[in-house]
């Protein structure tokens, strides 16, 4: 391993090293990740893809703290986070992680703007500060009418917006992402695009898993699992610059 | 092209050169637009089969022109060509031929062509994102076509998928 890439010593957003995690439950022992080694510089997109089974889930919420790993290291914002208990994670992720799961996880009893505004606050945020940035995120999501609402008032895509909200609440070192557009239909899939688009070009650093092809075509940068290893890891090309646009850039692309 | 310049024949009788602009102007720059000589020899071998007539016209100080008609059984094709359905899903896929048969003359290895061309793939995804965002909203023709490229990528992507588990 090179000096750059020894953890702790240049500022990764997120690393892993040799990462493990065998699942036993019963019978056979499952190894679902078999070593990664990722680093995941600040400012970075990048999709994860792979077919399902091949330990894309298990390795980002490993790399949240969600769930533990068998061997190897994990580095968050140059720190060894691995070696954490219970509630070293959870002080860890209200400061400096934001995740979106597949299933929103949204505190039934609290409102809409209350569930986006809550990691901010408890991140350290003042309370001026978490309104605008609920304000400004349930604004770029089309769910400003939503606010007051409970989640269960909403619709399926409406509760997976919220989340994606609530992960980017407090601006956090890294967005960690397990297919957040699973549930969307396109219009809504749009919104949230946009604003991954968005918050990526202001500096947001994502680590997402993803399916949706349209989602990884925003990713500077796409890994792919196969069997629990790192098959492929490499940089999107950018797009070409174009002077004028239409629809015939899109058949010329065909070829 | 054939039932296309068929299909302009139908509309009106027409030269060859017309019939390149009469494509030109109907689908725009998204048309990848046919050279004047694939369009001759369309013609001639759609006159071959009777499906259109060809009538040389006099031209004062320039050479003859030949305009062409359609005819009955030229009707008939299109009526046939309107009555069934297009193509349906490619089972001759380029990328799919190299990646069953490549591995076989050891000139490439499967893990490599699926990740170059997942990387293709996603780069055109990235493209196709751009254009869509700098394409007029009202332009519903363009968003359509965008939006089934990205459809297909989709596909194309999850095909690739199974490929890896599979093959590789």
């Amino acid at each position: 391993m090179s000096l750059a890439n020894e953890p702790g010593t240049t500022s990764a957003a997120v690393q892993a090293v040799n990462l493990v995690k065998v699942y036993q439950t019963g019978g056979l022992p499952v190894h679902a990740v078999r070593g990664v080694d990722l680093r995941v510089d600040r400012g970075e997109f990048v999709a994860i893809m792979g077919p399902s089974g091949s330990g894309k889930s298990t390795l980002v919420h490993m790399l949240g703290g969600l769930d533990s790993r068998t061997s190897g290291e994990i580095w968050v914002d140059g720190k060894r986070a691995d070696t954490l208990n219970e509630s070293g994670w959870a002080i860890l992720r209200r400061q400096k992680i934001g995740f979106v799961f597949q299933f929103f996880n949204l505190v039934a009893n609290m409102t809409v703007a209350d569930n986006v505004e809550l990691p901010a606050l408890l991140g350290g945020s003042s309370p001026r500060h978490a309104r605008e940035r609920r304000e400004y995120l349930l604004g770029e999501l089309g769910l400003v009418d939503k606010a007051d609402a409970s989640p269960a008032q909403l619709s399926g895509g409406e509760q997976q917006r919220v989340a994606l909200a609530r992960a980017l609440a407090n601006q956090p070192q890294v967005l960690l992402a397990d297919e957040p557009t699973g549930n969307l239909d396109s219009r809504n899939t749009k919104d949230v695009l946009r604003l991954l688009g968005q918050v990526h070009r202001q500096g947001q650093t994502i680590v997402m898993v993803t399916h949706d092809a349209r989602v990884a075509g925003l990713a500077d940068r796409v890994v792919t699992l196969l069997d629990g290893m790192i098959v492929d890891d490499g940089a999107i090309a950018p797009p070409r610059r174009r002077t004028k646009p239409g629809a015939g850039d899109v058949v010329e692309l065909r070829g | 092209m054939r039932l296309s310049l068929l299909a302009l024949l139908a509309k009106e009788p027409a030269h060859g050169y017309e019939l390149k602009q009469a494509l030109e102007q109907i689908f725009g720059s998204a048309y990848p637009s046919p050279n004047i000589g694939q369009i001759y020899v369309t013609l001639g071998r759609l006159e071959k089969d009777g499906l259109v007539r060809g009538v040389d016209v006099e031209q004062s100080n320039r050479p003859n022109k030949k305009v062409y008609y359609c005819t009955a059984a030229g009707r008939e094709a299109l009526d046939e060509w309107a009555e069934s359905p297009s193509e349906g899903p490619r089972v001759r896929d380029e990328f799919f031929m190299k990646l069953v048969l490549a591995p076989m003359t050891g000139i490439a290895d499967r893990m490599a062509l699926i990740n170059r061309q997942r990387r293709h793939y996603l780069a055109i995804m990235r493209d196709l994102v751009e254009v869509a965002e700098q394409t007029d909203q009202d332009n519903r023709a363009a968003h359509l076509l965008i939006e089934g490229a990205m459809l297909h990528l989709q596909a194309d992507l999850d095909w690739l998928e199974r490929c890896q588990e599979e093959l590789a």
